[in-house]
């Protein structure tokens, strides 16, 4: 091989870039475990199944979003027949009243920054 | 290819850093806007597009005049723009990334751009107008690339990339008329609404493109070995001459459609501009200046012996670079605004950050221009070297 | 050899990299369908084409009021810089002379020519904003003719401030919340960078209750009522008193109209 001695140190340099974050996490004592989240008390179902809920609860918001917004389609038909309003605050914030136990903990566990609360007031919680 | 760029005088890396320097400047300030925002520009809720989106028109105009020799070279069949086409498609290249970048530092929320492709809305010039810079920015690169390629292997280029290259000539014309149509459809802006907006940009770019185009040319003969000869110059010169006289004739056109017809909302305008308004006098040097250029370039470019001076042509194409800069740049967006809709004069002075970034985007042009001449050279000189 | 697979690696990705970005254009188009009947709640309050009638007459403006501008911008969070060049606003008000350049004639009285009148989005029927918008972030509702504004997708691009004949949009040059007396949590503040302007105050209408400017004049100068049924107020004035509308040679259909 032509220039090894530029070529494998410089793969060396490379893998031990891309699996910094991994080196990091371990050193700052990190588990990578996802975090224990506090479900609402004495509710059973979301607006999907749960495991729904957490792959598409994004596309789900930005599809009510868009809906409410700007189609006027505000209601949301439950599959149990229920009805739902397209709303952050009122229909999520209803019953995930903690956010910090629960967005925010699995946010920041993730790395994602939602810009909803920048424009939109947070409901006050007692 | 590109290793051509990677290897070069003291000189090509004392320009390279100097621009990266520029451009590392220019940073700085466009992190500060990114934080604080649009405000530490000059623009204000009544003058809304300022330095940059003028740059973006200017720059079209700079893109769309490859087509000057592209056309009579591939057309025409004329020779003598062999040697030049190249530099012309690696002089649209950085033109138009330029014209994007004046556009995403202009936006208010940059990351959201993808929302023009992704909510494509047929009836904006704006969405029509990203389409036509996209597809100029392929064609070009696509053309350069294919044909650049054959001429160092010294073989014909391929067939199938003569549809492409006379595809590329009404798409050069259609960006700037696109371009022009950004302002021209807007029901409420007198100085805009004129159905020569179009050819007005067009002929100020056929000018403007080709004088810099020579600036050019006349540096790289000086600079390099590389020589594409004085005539096809000297007949640059003409187009820009020929094109500079459209320019200033469309202009004189406005101006008497609008004073002679006397209506306030398109005449205010252009009071504003050239004598001021309320009091208001920040444009009128800068707009006379721009006339006073227009009238020496022509002079210069229109007596022979002048324009045929290797010493006098570049300060005609230097005039004409200004002239067309400060007329379609400041003069055409400030002046499209003020007097405001509800007939406020307000004045408009770009910010230190914003003259800054925008040098930024200029460094980028620059370097990106610098690389490809530098490539092209290059390997032309080795293809003389050959010979 | 080496060198041309890599430079054909290299043109492969790059083809690739437009491949995938051409996708979600398709599927944007592909998506666009009809939306399903809107469900408004019932105590919502609809219309056909909802108008809005300022009586210049009854205004109390030279007697210090500005009611419906304090309270407009109290409800929609609309900041205040304390100077021109951030500036922000839904209603303002402007001199006669100025809110309708092209109507003000030489002897006519300093009463009228300086008097001050309400400006605000004429929510225009044929709206040039929306038609110059590259990403739909402002569009014309089909039920009620109120031209909205989408603050999620807008780009900041101020296409639509050029476009508009009568000034009526503003743009956030800086982060607005910082600048917000008192946060009204009834209504989101907006994030820097995009347009905003009067949204005839949609948020109440669905809610059941009328714009609040016209909730706040004490003069009874503001009507808003739909301009399809004949019994309405707003058809009413309008057929009883002489009106005019801010520039109506454009073509937008101002659907703001002045009796004067």
């Amino acid at each position: 091989m032509h220039d090894a001695k530029y070529i494998v140190p410089g793969l060396v340099a490379f893998l031990v870039l891309i699996t910094l974050p991994l080196w990091y996490n371990a050193a700052m004592g990190r588990s990578a475990v996802g975090p224990t989240l506090q479900y609402p008390e004495g509710e059973s179902q979301c607006v999907l199944p749960k495991d729904e809920m957490k792959g598409e609860h994004m596309q789900i918001l930005d599809d009510w979003r868009d809906e409410a917004v700007r189609d006027g389609e505000r209601y949301y038909v439950h599959p149990d027949g229920t009805t739902r309003e397209k709303s952050l605050t009122n229909t999520c914030l209803g019953c995930h009243g903690d956010r910090a136990q629960f967005c925010i903990k699995c946010h920041d566990y993730a790395g994602v920054k939602p810009y909803c609360w920048d424009c939109h007031i947070e409901p006050e919680r007692d | 290819m590109l290793d051509k760029a990677l290897s070069g005088s003291s000189r090509y890396w004392t320009w390279v850093i100097a621009l990266m320097a520029i451009i590392g400047i220019g940073f700085v300030f466009w992190v500060q806007q990114m934080i604080e925002g649009l405000t530490i520009t000059g623009l204000s809720r009544d003058v809304t597009w300022g330095l940059y989106i003028a740059q973006l028109t200017f720059f079209v105009g700079v893109a769309a005049s490859a087509v000057m020799v592209v056309l009579p070279y591939y057309l025409h069949d004329y020779k003598e723009f062999g040697k030049l086409t190249i530099l012309g498609e690696f002089l649209a290249i950085p033109a138009v990334i330029m014209c994007m970048a004046f556009v995403f530092v202009d936006m208010g929320q940059p990351i959201r751009i993808v929302n023009v492709f992704l909510h494509p809305s047929p009836t904006s010039p704006m969405f029509w107008d990203t389409v036509a810079l996209f597809g100029y920015l392929v064609l070009n690169v696509v053309i350069a690339y294919v044909t650049f390629g054959a001429e160092k292997k010294g073989i014909a280029p391929p067939k199938w990339i003569k549809p492409i290259i006379i595809l590329s000539i009404p798409w050069a014309v259609s960006i700037h008329t696109v371009t022009a149509f950004l302002y021209s459809g807007l029901p409420g802006r007198g100085f805009w609404l004129t159905a020569i907006m179009a050819p007005r940009f067009l002929a100020s770019a056929f000018a403007g493109g080709p004088a810099i185009l020579i600036l050019l040319v006349l540096l790289v003969r000086k600079l390099t070995k590389f020589d594409p000869g004085l005539k096809p110059i000297f007949k640059l010169a003409e187009i820009v001459t020929y094109a500079m006289l459209v320019n200033v004739f469309f202009v004189l056109m406005e101006i008497f459609t609008v004073f002679y017809s006397q209506i306030p909302g398109h005449m205010d305008h252009f009071t504003f501009l050239y004598v001021g308004l309320d009091g208001n006098t920040t444009l009128v040097p800068w707009m006379w200046t721009s006339t006073i250029l227009a009238a020496v370039a022509l002079f210069l470019l229109l007596v022979p012996k002048l324009r045929r001076n290797e010493k006098v042509l570049p300060v005609a194409c230097g005039s004409v670079i200004v002239s067309i800069w400060i007329d379609k740049g400041l003069g055409l967006m400030t002046g499209g605004f003020v007097p405001t809709p509800t007939h406020h004069v307000v004045s408009y002075v770009p910010t230190l950050p914003e003259i800054m970034i925008t040098l930024m985007v200029y460094g980028v042009g620059a370097l990106i221009l610098t690389v490809l001449y530098k490539i092209a050279i290059t390997e032309r000189e080795i293809i003389e070297q050959v010979k | 050899m080496a060198k041309s697979t890599r430079r054909g690696f290299l043109k492969l990705a790059g083809v690739a990299a437009v491949g995938m970005g051409a996708k979600p254009v398709y599927d944007a188009f592909a998506r666009r369908s009809a939306p399903e009947q809107p469900t408004p709640p019932a105590e919502a309050l609809t219309a056909k084409r909802w108008a809005m009638v300022v009586d210049t007459r009854k205004c109390l403006r030279e007697h210090g009021c500005t009611d419906c501008i304090t309270t407009c911008h109290l409800v929609h969070n609309v900041p205040d810089f304390g100077n021109p060049k951030d500036e922000v606003k839904w209603v303002w008000k402007e001199q006669f002379e100025h809110g309708f350049p092209e109507q003000h004639n030489e002897f006519m009285s300093d009463d009228l020519r300086h008097k001050d009148v309400l400006l605000l989005c004429n929510h225009c029927d044929n709206p040039p904003c929306v038609r110059v918008c590259p990403t739909q972030a402002t569009w014309k509702r089909e039920a009620d003719g109120i031209v909205m504004m989408d603050m999620h997708r807008c780009i900041g691009c101020r296409y639509c401030m050029a476009a508009c004949p009568y000034g009526s949009r503003s743009f956030n040059w800086r982060d607005p919340r910082t600048h917000i007396a008192k946060i009204d949590e009834g209504f989101p503040t907006r994030t820097r960078g995009v347009v905003e302007k009067c949204n005839f105050c949609a948020e109440r209408l669905v809610r059941g209750e009328i714009p609040a400017c016209v909730e706040a004049c004490k003069a009874k100068a503001l009507a808003f009522g739909d301009l399809e049924d004949p019994e309405s107020e707003v058809r009413d004035l309008l057929s009883r008193h002489f009106n005019i509308r801010r520039k109506p040679g454009l073509g937008t259909q101002p659907e703001v109209y002045y009796i004067v």
